[in-house]
């Protein structure tokens, strides 16, 4: 009888609590998934939707970004753990994009579209799937630009415009950067093949499908990029340090390393980490040949499950779409605004004490405007991990090129049969 | 009928209502049923499940289709499941022998020669197995390093000694950003990991096997190595066929150590690339959860294969029949 006293009590009280909840009246909760450092927008952006909407709290969980987009993978496919606000990289628009999951910003109850000439246009691009549903919304985007070491190529003798003319110059800068100071010119050939991949791309080509899913890595396009990059190998310009890797930092730190072709947002990070003894020493200049192409960027989207939707739009809008909220973004994270109003602010003028007072915000603003808007596909991702290997077996077990990228497009084609 | 008689007990005992006695026993051992039905038997069925279904698990559950066997076709003719199988057996070969041919008589030694400060140098050895995989990845790629590595400075240094010097490399070697070296690394890596573990498996072994049976064959006049050879490694054999199914399913399994060694961005990530690698891109890269159960099946099969092939070179006396 104790027992059955207890058990009902121990009832009683669990009952109890869950059922206070809503009876004592506590704000909503909007949940936003995201991932550091694009958390530290969603953080910073509390104070404005706090103004809007005292009474409903924003409850940020961030996780580790291969950790995040694996979580919502996860949650996705249960239903169940899903945020309101859900941050995408770029790297995953596509396979989110194409999922189904997530809610079409471009249909009611939703104005997206009515968004579409305030954002970039290439990313704006990025976030339409292939049946046309704008699934994610870009906040932060990447133009692509070259970051060189202005004192080690001085003391080459070689200047900006050479360097920049023709990527045959640029490899030719780096013969004579390696002769005259030892640096490599770039951290992995790799850097210099996927950037050959993207340039001279058109709007509305598709970087390795067609717009009907047909597999494009025999083009001249591959071939031109897989031996100019295997000549930077040849020559020993390159480190054979892939980006992010110790040997990469540290060639970076140690000035072992004089150019890397990145996304603008590269800068923050030189300066906060990985060489913030260099300022000064480094400059921005358009990308060789005059190729035009963006790295990165990050997104948000709306699950289809989401509980608060209306909610999580106006927070999503507020991310990527306030131009106070954009500029705040841009001096908490270094992240470059994907909208075109806060591109416009009188602070992109302002000179970049690290590049040694270059105002490159005016340039990437520039570079921004003239990349390709390029569709995603939801099997990109598998088409960069078959290249990366093509490559691989062309730089190492001297494979030839034609041959790899033959093989490639077999296996791109094999790999994506759910198309 | 009598209320003694085993059925009227039974009835008896139907009758009365239920107390918390008679129900106490389930409720102590559910915890293990309901750990291992989520945990353990549910998995391996879902997995089964996809394994017959297309599923991308960013498009929800009802997204499933049903494919019959179309996913083992689509592995088994799959260039990159044939180089998975390649790597996987190399590297279990090249883990594996060495590690039960240097820990065998690793083991005989310490248990033979080494008295004072024995469980010091059986845990100098068994540390590799229980330090963390982040550990190991940093202090290893460190090393390893190709322009800042120590290994590269020592060899460097080498390239002066008369003599020794004209083997060394005139180049830093890239240990884990070349083709050619980073598969023989990582299995370097994992040798260095499982040594101490082999080795305790077999000291363990040799502490069980009677001290009279090497002094009478030491009477008979035998040398060290014909005892080894003759009294020591027949007694092991139950140990042998124990030690070498764990490092075969280990091998088969092999994840971690290629995983964080070698970064799956890198073009060189192919030559180290396991099946469980493998798996795991299909998964979490592709979306392709369907497939990547598919491999996790066949992965088993040939775990169940080798493993019965191990039973059948060691026999009955391998298991201790």
């Amino acid at each position: 009888m104790k027992r059955r006293r207890f058990a009902a009590s121990l009832g009683s009280c669990l009952l109890g609590r869950l059922g206070a909840a809503p009876a004592q009246g506590v704000e909503t909760t909007l949940v936003v998934a995201s991932f550091p450092d694009l958390d530290r927008a969603a953080q910073a952006a509390r104070a404005q939707w706090a103004r809007r909407h005292p009474d409903i709290e924003i409850k940020l969980v961030s996780r580790q970004i291969a950790d995040h987009h694996t979580a919502m993978t996860t949650a996705l496919a249960t239903g169940a753990g899903l945020p309101d606000v859900m941050a995408l990289d770029f790297r995953f628009v596509g396979k989110f994009g194409a999922s189904g999951g997530l809610e079409n910003l471009a249909g009611p109850p939703y104005d997206g579209m009515a968004l579409r000439e305030r954002f970039e246009r290439y990313a704006f691009t990025q976030a339409i799937n292939k049946k046309g549903e704008l699934t994610t919304l870009p906040t932060d985007i990447g133009p692509g630009t070259l970051l060189y070491r202005k004192d080690l190529f001085d003391q080459a003798g070689v200047g900006e415009a050479e360097l920049t003319a023709s990527w045959d110059s640029y490899l030719a800068a780096g013969r004579k950067l390696k002769a005259a100071t030892g640096a490599y010119l770039l951290g992995d050939a790799s850097d210099l093949r996927d950037i050959l991949l993207r340039a001279g791309l058109h709007d509305g080509e598709g970087l390795y499908f067609d717009a009907d899913g047909h597999v494009l890595v025999e083009s001249a396009r591959f071939v031109r990029a897989f031996e100019m990059s295997l000549q930077a190998h040849r020559d020993g310009i390159e480190g054979r340090a892939q980006p992010w890797s110790n040997d990469w930092v540290a060639g970076l730190k140690r000035g072992r390393i004089a150019t890397q072709l990145m996304g603008a947002w590269l800068t923050g990070h030189l300066r906060n980490w990985i060489a913030p003894d260099q300022a000064g020493r480094w400059r921005s200049a358009p990308l060789p040949g005059g190729a035009f192409a963006s790295y990165g960027g990050s997104f948000y989207a709306i699950p289809k499950q989401a509980q608060h939707k209306a909610l999580a739009w106006e927070f999503v809008k507020l991310l990527c779409a306030d131009r106070e909220v954009q500029l705040q973004s841009l001096r908490v994270l270094d992240s470059f605004p994907a909208l075109l109003e806060a591109q416009q602010d009188a602070s992109m003028a302002a000179p970049i004490p690290y590049l040694g007072g270059q105002r490159a915000r005016v340039m990437w603003r520039d570079i921004a405007a003239k990349v390709p808007a390029i569709p995603v596909n939801r099997y990109d991702a598998v088409a960069t991990d078959v290249i990366r290997d093509a490559f691989e077996q062309v730089v190492s077990q001297g494979v030839a090129v034609r041959d790899a990228l033959r093989d490639a497009r077999v296996l791109i084609e094999h790999r994506a049969r759910w198309r | 009928m009598d209320a003694t008689t085993p059925a009227a007990l039974v009835a008896a005992r139907k009758r009365r209502p239920l107390r918390a006695r008679d129900v106490a026993p389930y409720v102590f051992v559910s915890p293990f049923f309901i750990l291992f039905a989520v945990f353990g038997l549910f998995p391996l069925l879902f997995s089964a499940w996809l394994a017959v279904h297309e599923w991308d698990p960013a498009e929800g559950l009802k997204a499933m289709h049903f494919v019959g066997l179309e996913n083992f076709r689509f592995v088994l003719t799959d260039p990159w499941f044939h180089r998975a199988v390649g790597n996987t057996l190399w590297l279990s070969v090249a883990t594996a022998l060495p590690q039960h041919l240097v820990a065998l008589p690793l083991a005989a030694f310490v248990h033979e020669k080494i008295r004072r400060g024995r469980d010091l140098v059986v845990g100098a050895y068994f540390v590799p197995y229980i330090t963390s995989s982040v550990a190991i990845a940093l202090i290893f790629s460190t090393l390893l390093s190709r322009d800042y590595g120590a290994v590269n400075a020592l060899l460097a240094e080498l390239t002066r000694v008369p003599l020794l010097g004209s083997f060394m490399p005139d180049h830093p070697i890239d240990w884990l950003g070349d083709a050619h070296y980073a598969k023989p690394t990582v299995a370097f890596v994992v040798f260095w990991r499982y040594l101490g573990w082999n080795t305790v498996l077999y000291l363990s072994a040799l502490q069980t096997i009677s001290p009279e049976l090497n002094e009478a064959a030491t009477l008979d006049g035998a040398s060290p190595v014909r005892r080894f050879f003759h009294v020591t490694v027949p007694l092991l054999r139950p140990m042998i066929y124990f030690a070498v199914t764990l490092s075969i399913i280990g091998s088969l399994q092999l994840f971690e150590e290629p995983f964080i060694l070698v970064d799956i961005e890198q073009g060189v990530s192919q030559s180290v690339m396991t099946l469980a690698i493998f798996m795991y891109r299909l998964a979490f890269g592709e979306g392709d959860f369907g497939a990547a159960s598919a491999v996790s099946w066949l992965v088993f099969a040939l775990i169940v294969a080798l493993a019965w092939l191990n039973a059948r070179l060691f026999g009955r006396e391998g298991r201790g029949e």
